[in-house]
């Protein structure tokens, strides 16, 4: 047994490979037996990752879901944003470039417009729980756009530790439910193209929720939702903690 | 061969992250501005170039789709090292501004999407409900 366990732990991002093969073809037996396919099997994997990460975090405290316990360190490299981009890249391979031009206003349109969108109801409901102070609404609406403007928007504007742990749940709350409710509402909101996939990149901004929630709902168009959502942070850190900020301080 | 595929796909990668990198700088923000994005552009750019052909054809193509293939694993590693936890811990508050930024977001995607080119986008939605 202990032979096991050196072997395994000597090899985490084999074992990971292995893991995740498992959960997929878990995940398609689920969706083929009790959904006859209706739910993609790609969304019941990202659910049941999304489980094993509660599990993992509750029982370790740690940030990193499931891959904090040392057995399952492996998904974290397999999981983390290096193999990630490489592969959100290599989508890229046979996208069609003039669709990808069509769409290039409408991207840049959605990617301010949701930048600003998403802070303003953040702010909004931070409001609506009885913060007065500007920073601290500008923080957690900054979470509200994604888990990383929140702490850069905190940290230029000095807002406290606990302030800012609030907006890095917000935005992991939107990263989540991005990735798990998109399948459903794809057919509702028109996301079936390559120019609407675009938009929603640019709208939801968050990149894993984003390039999970088209994984699971039509994975031809992860390409084209990835490519706007990764301008999302970058102009998120722009007008929150500068322009937004302002806004918010004349406001109150 | 296989390596040529993959050594693009990393050249794109880390000149597009480069960039990305220094726009960030340049506009003074604390993050990778689209670095992902354009690591993506080269790679279309890249494809289209006839003295790059040899590397996105044949046995080289096959080290770029292979990664391509295997994006929705490493999405499935992705889910399950999130901090799901640390979300439930940030209360009612959290959830309700992740939600709500979320409800609101998804509801401008048909009035953006329209930006552009509005016959086409309608006509695909009408074929896409036939097929339901």
């Amino acid at each position: 047994m202990t032979e096991l366990l050196t072997v395994l732990n000597a090899n985490q991002l084999i074992v990971a490979f292995a893991i995740i093969g498992i959960i997929i073809w878990l995940s398609y037996w689920l969706s083929d037996t009790f959904t006859g396919g209706r739910i993609h099997g790609s969304a019941v994997a990202i659910v049941i990752g999304l489980v094993l990460a509660w599990v993992g975090g509750t029982k370790t405290g740690g940030s990193k879901g499931i891959a904090d316990i040392e057995l399952f360190a492996g998904i974290g490299v397999m999981g983390g944003a290096m193999l990630r981009d490489f592969a959100i890249v290599a989508t890229g391979f046979g996208v069609d470039w003039h669709e990808m031009k069509r769409a290039g206003v409408a991207g840049m349109v959605s990617v301010v417009a949701g930048v600003i969108v998403s802070f303003v109801v953040g702010a909004a409901v931070a409001f609506l729980f009885g913060y007065r102070d500007p920073v601290a609404i500008t923080t957690i609406g900054a979470g509200a756009v994604t888990y990383i403007v929140g702490p850069v928007t905190g940290a230029a504007l000095g807002a406290g530790s606990d302030i800012v742990a609030l907006s890095v749940a917000a935005g992991l709350a939107k990263s989540i439910l991005v990735m798990t409710s998109t399948p459903a509402v794809a057919g509702l909101i028109g996301l079936n193209n390559p120019q609407s996939a675009m938009v929603f990149g640019g709208l939801m901004g968050t990149t894993s929720g984003v390039t999970a929630g088209l994984a699971a709902t039509d994975p031809k168009l992860v390409p084209y939702g990835a490519m706007t959502a990764t301008f999302y942070t970058g102009v998120g850190c722009l007008l929150v903690p500068s322009v937004l900020f302002l806004v918010v301080r004349a406001m109150l | 061969m296989i390596i040529y595929g993959v050594a693009l796909l990393s050249a794109c990668l880390v000149a597009g992250l480069f960039i990305g990198e220094v726009l960030g700088d340049l506009i003074g923000v604390q993050a990778n501005v689209g670095g992902v994005g354009i690591a993506m552009l080269l790679l279309i750019l890249a494809c289209n170039v006839p003295r790059f052909r040899f590397l996105v054809s044949g046995a080289s193509a096959g080290g770029i789709t292979f990664w391509s293939a295997m994006y929705i694993p490493i999405v499935v590693a992705m889910a399950a090292r999130q901090n799901v936890a640390g979300a439930m811990d940030g209360g009612i508050l959290a959830l309700a501004a992740g939600v709500g930024a979320v409800v609101v977001s998804f509801a401008l995607i048909p009035l953006i999407s329209r930006i552009g080119s509005a016959p086409v986008a309608a006509d695909e939605r009408a074929g896409v409900a036939d097929d339901d």
